[in-house]
This record gives C-alpha cells, sequence and structure tokens, in this order.
C-alpha cells in the first residue's frame, strides 16, 4: 500500500510551474459579493479548459492588467478543480481594481503557490480551524475537503469571528455546516445589536468552548497576525503544543518561488515555505516588532 | 441527588476548592430563571447578585443616548456573570439581558462578602478566582479594542 507522504512537500499542489513568473490567462466567469468590501470570484482558463489543481492553503498571484499583482489565498473546493476561487477584500489599489472586475474579464494568475494546509497529517485526528474575518479564505478549502472525506477525520470544529454579523462570509455555506450535525460549528463577532442571536466576544474566547484532546487534535488558525498570535496563546493555554498548531502567515509576497526575498519572515520565506507553517517554527519570531 | 454543592464542585470556576468551603458558598445561593428578553440587570443597579450560568445566553450591552443598545459580549453555559459585587461601589457596569431562557445559579453578594471576611483563606481563594475572571475579560476587551480582524489582503 502506499504510504502518504506527509511534510511540506506533500502539501504543495503536484502543478508543473514551468515558468513560474509568466501569468496565465483567466476569466471571470463569476463574481458575488460577500459583504460591502469582500468578493469572491471564480476564475476559469482563458481558452481550453483544463484543470485547476491545487492544495488547500495554497494561494496565486492575482495580476490585474495595468495595475499589478497580489497575493490572494484560493479559496475554492478542491474537488471542483476547473476553476479557481479566490475571495478579495479591498484593501489596495490593486484588490481594489480586482473588485470592480466584471464578468468575463481577463486577468493574469501565477500559481498556485507555496505549502498548503497538512491534510494527510490531519486524517484521523480531532481538528480545531480557527478562523478570524478574511482568514476564512484560505480555511473554505480545507473545510471543503473535509466535509467531502468526512469519514477520514475525528471531531472536527470551526471557530470563526468578525467584527459584526455583516462581515460574515460564505453565510449560505456557515448555514449548512452548521446544520450537520459532525461538525462543531462556534460563530462570533466584537459588536451587534441585539436581534444578534449568535456569540459576542472575540474568537479566542471560542477556544474553551471546544473539548481537546491535545495528543490527538491539530489546529489551523487563519486571520489577521494579531489574531493569530492570541489565537495560539489561548490554543496553547489549553494544552495544545505548537508542533500541532499550524498558522497560514501573510506577508509581501512578490516572486511566488522564494526568489525575491520580500517576504522573509525570520528563517523563512512565506511564498515558498508557507504560507502555511507549523507554529514551532515561528515561535521564536512572533510577536517581534522588527521582523 | 444534584446538590448545589455537587454543581458547584463541577464547575470550572469553583473546581477544586474544598468541600466546607462549597457548602459555605452554597448557602449563599440559589436557583433563578430569567424569560428571553427579559434583563437580569441594569447599569447602575447595586451590585447584590453574580450568576453562574447553567442553561442559555446573556447578551451584555451598552446604550448610548439615542443608539440602539450594543452587544458587547456574551455568556453561556459554564461561564460567570458579575464581579462588580467585589468592588466598591458595588454597582452594576452594564445591561444584562437573558437571550433565551436562561437557568443560573444566583450569589448572594452580602453574604458571599460576608463569609469571606470571616474566612479570609476562602476570600483569598475567591479573590484569585475572580482576579483571573476579570483579566480574561479585560484581554478579551483589549483585543476587541485592537480590531484583530483589521485587514488581510
Amino acid at each position: 500500500m502506499a504510504r502518504a507522504l506527509k511534510g511540506p512537500s506533500a502539501r504543495r499542489a503536484a502543478v508543473s510551474l514551468r515558468d513560474p513568473m509568466a501569468p496565465r490567462l483567466f476569466r471571470v466567469r463569476r463574481l458575488r459579493w460577500e459583504t460591502a468590501d469582500v468578493a469572491t470570484f471564480d476564475l476559469e482558463p482563458s481558452g481550453r479548459p483544463h484543470p485547476c489543481g491545487f492544495a488547500p492553503g495554497q494561494f496565486n498571484m492575482l495580476y490585474v492588467f495595468g495595475v499589478g499583482e497580489v497575493p490572494i489565498s484560493i479559496s475554492g473546493d478542491p474537488g471542483a478543480p476547473m476553476q479557481f476561487v479566490h475571495t478579495v477584500h479591498q484593501v489596495s489599489v490593486v484588490t481594489s481594481a480586482l473588485c470592480r472586475l466584471s464578468r468575463g474579464t481577463t486577468l493574469g494568475v501565477r500559481g498556485p503557490f507555496g505549502v498548503g494546509w497538512p491534510m494527510a497529517e490531519a486524517q484521523g485526528q480531532d481538528l480545531v480551524l480557527v478562523a478570524g474575518g478574511i482568514g476564512l479564505a484560505p480555511l473554505r478549502s480545507v473545510l471543503c475537503e473535509l466535509v467531502r472525506h468526512r469519514e477520514r477525520y475525528g471531531r472536527i470544529a470551526l471557530l470563526y469571528g468578525t467584527r459584526s454579523p455583516e462581515d460574515l462570509l460564505y453565510r449560505q455555506e456557515l448555514e449548512r455546516w452548521r446544520g450537520r450535525v459532525d461538525l462543531e460549528v462556534h460563530v462570533t463577532v466584537d459588536r451587534a445589536a441585539p436581534e444578534w442571536r449568535g456569540h459576542v466576544g472575540v474568537v479566542t474566547t471560542l477556544v474553551r468552548r471546544v473539548a481537546m484532546d491535545p495528543a490527538k487534535t491539530l489546529a489551523m488558525v487563519c486571520g489577521p497576525e494579531v489574531m493569530m498570535r492570541f489565537a495560539l496563546q489561548e490554543l496553547q493555554k489549553h494544552g495544545l503544543p505548537p508542533g500541532r498548531i499550524f498558522l497560514s502567515m501573510e506577508r509581501n509576497m512578490h516572486c511566488g518561488i522564494g526568489l525575491c526575498g520580500h517576504c522573509q519572515y525570520g528563517p523563512i520565506f512565506v511564498c515558498r515555505d508557507g504560507p502555511v507553517v507549523r507554529a514551532d517554527r515561528l515561535a521564536a519570531w512572533f510577536g517581534k516588532r522588527e521582523v | 441527588m444534584h446538590t448545589l454543592e455537587t454543581f458547584l464542585a463541577q464547575h470550572p470556576f469553583f473546581a477544586g476548592m474544598a468541600p466546607h468551603q462549597l457548602q459555605w458558598l452554597a448557602a449563599c445561593a440559589s436557583n433563578v430563571r430569567f424569560e428571553a428578553g427579559t434583563y437580569l440587570f441594569h447599569e447602575g443597579d447595586a451590585a447584590n447578585h453574580f450568576y453562574a450560568i447553567r442553561q442559555g445566553q446573556v447578551a451584555l450591552e451598552i446604550v448610548a443616548p439615542g443608539f440602539e443598545p450594543i452587544t458587547i459580549e456574551t455568556l453561556e453555559q459554564g461561564d460567570i456573570l458579575g464581579w462588580s459585587w467585589l468592588v466598591p461601589p458595588y454597582t452594576k457596569q452594564f445591561d444584562a439581558r437573558a437571550v433565551d431562557h436562561v437557568v443560573a445559579l444566583a450569589f448572594d453578594a452580602a453574604c458571599f462578602r460576608a463569609k469571606c471576611e470571616q474566612d479570609p483563606a476562602l476570600g483569598y481563594e475567591l479573590l484569585k478566582r475572580f482576579a483571573r475572571l476579570i483579566g480574561q475579560r479585560l484581554q478579551a476587551t483589549r483585543l476587541q479594542l485592537l480590531d484583530v480582524y483589521g485587514t488581510r489582503p
């Protein structure tokens, strides 16, 4: 029987990038607004359809011609490989330009790049997914995969926090996931009007609501760095060692292949050695102002 | 039979306290229920009780004139609600609304303070536990102020 590969090499998509610096042409097949400033795009190859393989947690460089390029996590379902799905938050010139694209527009795509989530190590384990804000996007691919092969995993808990109920992503899917008896979904917001019947408080306060056996639990954390820092502390407080916690890091990625050095973070290049990194590799660097 | 002492012994906040201490504390406690939409207390009320929530959800709200109330935190089963009873002038800082049907243990604050004065070891033990709780709430509030979900493209 073939043994499943583990470790970062197994977490890269088996896609040959013959010329990683040359963008391939893709077309916007569908665009839907998740919130007032977050949109999800379905991108299909321009021309002859072909599979767009990726590993959950990897990212693409999206190029709006004449404006610029930006790294965006892939948030699609790995089981639907004929397209790339990206969820984009309008926070810069390029992301704003991306969000102005309409159906049928052509853009450039380089990737997928980087090391994804530890899906092989996750098999047979209990999983705690902690997402903050737009950080749910890279974990959506994981959830799609977990749901498709539910029998391969132990207990699964998603802890998701946003600023307000209006900022929740993937509302329909969230409802579907919440409706499943084999998924534990906790959603929290920082503040809410009285009509909100869910939890209020930062996402880290949800960690104690999950019964965890540290010896058989893996955590996957994604969100702004400050949120991940505190989530890491909280998970450790509940007995989970950093070696069982994976973080999706965000840095100034440009080349995507570890050449330009813009995304160096301590001992790693986030674009090549990440974006998903085991927390013990970064423990000494996390929270350092100079890094 | 489930006695109040049994409940307290199993509650994470009181876990590990000596049986005689739990017995003392149980003597200050009573079961209470609140229908959805009713208020357990309002800002400025005398902090005569604190609560251990057994069932349901409580929203802590802050109200500014001319604005809708804003929920700043929710507490659920296993949470302790209220620490103003511990610090003068013993007045509540927020409104607390039952989001759904809430079942809780209400602890009589005057009874608690009197027992703590009589038994400094019990008082210190409780103070340590409440200090931890206050620290956790303070940290959570700081994170809310940090707006930790900020920007990530």
